[in-house]
């Protein structure tokens, strides 16, 4: 990466973040090849939110818009992270499940469909609570069986980040993009602070909580694939990219043995903060 | 034992020592994940379980949370069967699942814990997908991001009709928190809006578990009780070898046609939706 800023494509860029649900799987796009499935006029909405006096969304926060890709079919599922947190409820999960389900029966019958997951959530919607758990149990289910096919790429961009049982959801994607505004993390920093004290984690600390669990420290350390800009152009193109790439022999949830490796070599009383992981596991500083 | 140890749950060791009528530890691995392969009917069955180490390397999963050592063993143990049997016929794996929470703290996030739990995801999926039955049998608390990497990717959920038998996405006292509501709310609110019931018997509502047990109280081992649940496994089992290899019978039985109608008619509709090339 070049330090002299180009100020043309520095201005001439769109953010990727700023975009909503829709328009961010749009831009992934070929132009004008996206249509949407199971739109907000199909009404699907979830029950359990309107038992509960919380006015629901027609499309539950999950956007699908299928499409093309260089040409090529492809699906991407786009959560809203501005709706109940991007948070997943019964009917939001089961459309990212039975899109993933419906991309592995296209390979089946030798549809090339390219499968994107665009995640920005907090995990589980508390008010669906285990309807919730057990519907992210299906989508690794489903992002497990159809790897074997095709690279499920992802892409967490920020400003929510990904937690809870979806940062697995993430893991288990074969090809994982983030900015510098993403997170990544299994549990939120405002829910350690509760659980363990301000001492353990400080949520209010943001340059503390992206330190630990920001796109640029997990690039450093080699936990994720790519880093890109807030650019909607720069995220297309890493995407498109990833899908020329060789899929990985061994996705990083299948290297047991390295990883406890690694686990057994680290002092739990030493490795507190970033830095002192990117001197274990970094490949040098990243600009 | 002091006030700290007291509530720690015997659990999941104790039906583990019951099923398998081994201990479980091994020299390689963490104290806190155990490992058997020990007759169950006619044949082999793995058992594995998360349990309580208050030695434990990382200070944040000494109570039985599923933390970074855990999870990563979880998976190794359950790779390490599918090679054992390759060429073979596929052993069950049963999860004996009795854990609290996924493991809360700094260095576990920093570490990468979501990988960790990932990797223990990937490894019971891939199992399952190989052909190995896997069950779950839920003796005690079946928490979060716990059962998710311990026991959710399971052929069949099995759970003793218990009062301490419970699957959640967040504890009661942090879920009354979070929503603002007295936990006498929140379990008067689990009885109308069922999938937010800590009550085993609202989940079992839910269509997601193979069967509730009825009759065995988690705390009492009788020699009768044991006999029960090893018959329920052998024939979880069995059903599992006549199905799928996939988690499809979650959405078939009459309950969750009923409760689930919502994700059926979204599942109905993309699969009309989708294009055909």
């Amino acid at each position: 990466m070049s330090v002299t800023i180009d100020l043309q494509r520095f201005l001439a860029r769109r953010s990727f973040v700023e975009l909503s649900a829709r328009e961010r799987a749009h831009a992934l796009l070929d132009k004008g090849s996206g249509k949407e499935l199971v739109g907000p006029f199909d009404r699907q909405h979830s029950v359990w939110l309107e038992m509960q006096n919380i006015v629901p969304q027609e499309d539950d926060g999950v956007v699908v818009i299928h499409g093309r890709m260089d040409g090529k079919p492809a699906v991407v599922v786009a959560i809203e992270g501005a709706f109940q947190g991007g948070s997943m409820g019964e009917v939001a999960g089961q459309k990212i499940v039975c899109a993933l389900e419906l991309a592995k029966r296209d390979h089946e019958r030798g549809i090339p469909t390219r499968p994107v997951l665009l995640l920005e959530t907090g995990g589980v919607r508390l008010q669906e609570a285990n309807l919730g758990l057990a519907v992210i149990a299906e989508i690794h289910a489903a992002i497990i069986a159809l790897r074997p096919y095709v690279p499920v790429v992802a892409v967490i961009a920020g400003l929510v980040g990904c937690f809870g049982g979806m940062s697995l959801a993430a893991a288990l994607c074969s090809h994982l993009i983030l900015t510098r505004q993403a997170r990544l993390g299994m549990n939120g920093p405002e829910v350690i602070e509760q659980e363990a004290g301000i001492a353990e984690m400080d949520a209010g600390d943001k340059r503390l909580v992206w330190s630990l669990i920001g796109g640029e420290q997990r690039a450093a350390v080699g936990l994720i694939d790519d880093l890109v800009e807030d650019d909607a152009e720069a995220v297309a193109h890493a995407v498109r990219a990833a899908f020329q790439a060789r899929r990985p022999v061994q996705h990083r949830s299948e290297q047991v043995d390295f990883f406890l490796e690694r686990l057994a070599a680290i002092d739990p009383e030493q490795v507190k903060d970033g830095a002192a992981l990117r001197a274990l596991w970094g490949k040098g500083e990243v600009k | 034992m002091s006030a700290e140890q007291s509530d720690l749950s015997v659990r999941g060791r104790q039906w583990f020592e019951a099923l398998s009528g081994e201990n479980g530890v091994t020299a390689s691995g963490p104290a806190s994940v155990l490992k058997a392969d020990a007759v169950l009917g006619d044949e082999t069955v793995r058992f594995l379980a998360v349990v309580p180490d208050p030695e434990s390397r990382f200070p944040r999963a000494r109570k039985g949370e599923v933390g970074l050592e855990q999870a990563w063993t979880l998976a190794k143990y359950v790779r390490e069967t599918i090679e054992l049997d390759k060429g073979a016929t596929p052993r069950p794996i049963v999860a004996v699942v009795d854990v609290p929470s996924q493991a809360y703290g700094r260095r576990e996030e920093l570490i990468g814990i979501y990988l960790a739990c990932a990797a223990a995801v990937d490894a019971y999926a891939t199992a399952r997908m190989a052909g190995h039955p896997v069950i779950a049998l839920l003796v005690g608390k079946a928490m979060s991001g716990a059962f998710l990497a311990h026991g959710y990717q399971a052929n069949r959920i099995l759970a003793l009709d218990d009062p301490g038998v419970m699957v959640h996405a967040m504890g009661k006292a942090a879920a009354a928190r979070v929503t603002k509501r007295s936990v006498e709310d929140l379990d008067a609110l689990g009885e109308t809006v069922v999938p937010m019931s800590y009550d085993i018997r609202n989940y079992a509502k839910l269509g997601l578990l193979h069967k509730v047990i009825k009759g065995v109280a988690a705390d009492s081992l009788g020699a009768d009780a044991v006999a029960l649940v090893r018959k329920e496994l052998v024939a979880a089992i069995s059903d599992t070898r006549a199905g799928g290899r996939d988690l499809s019978i979650r959405l078939e039985s009459d309950a969750a046609k009923k409760v689930r109608h919502a994700s059926i008619e979204v599942r109905k509709r993309l699969i009309e939706q989708w294009p055909d090339a």
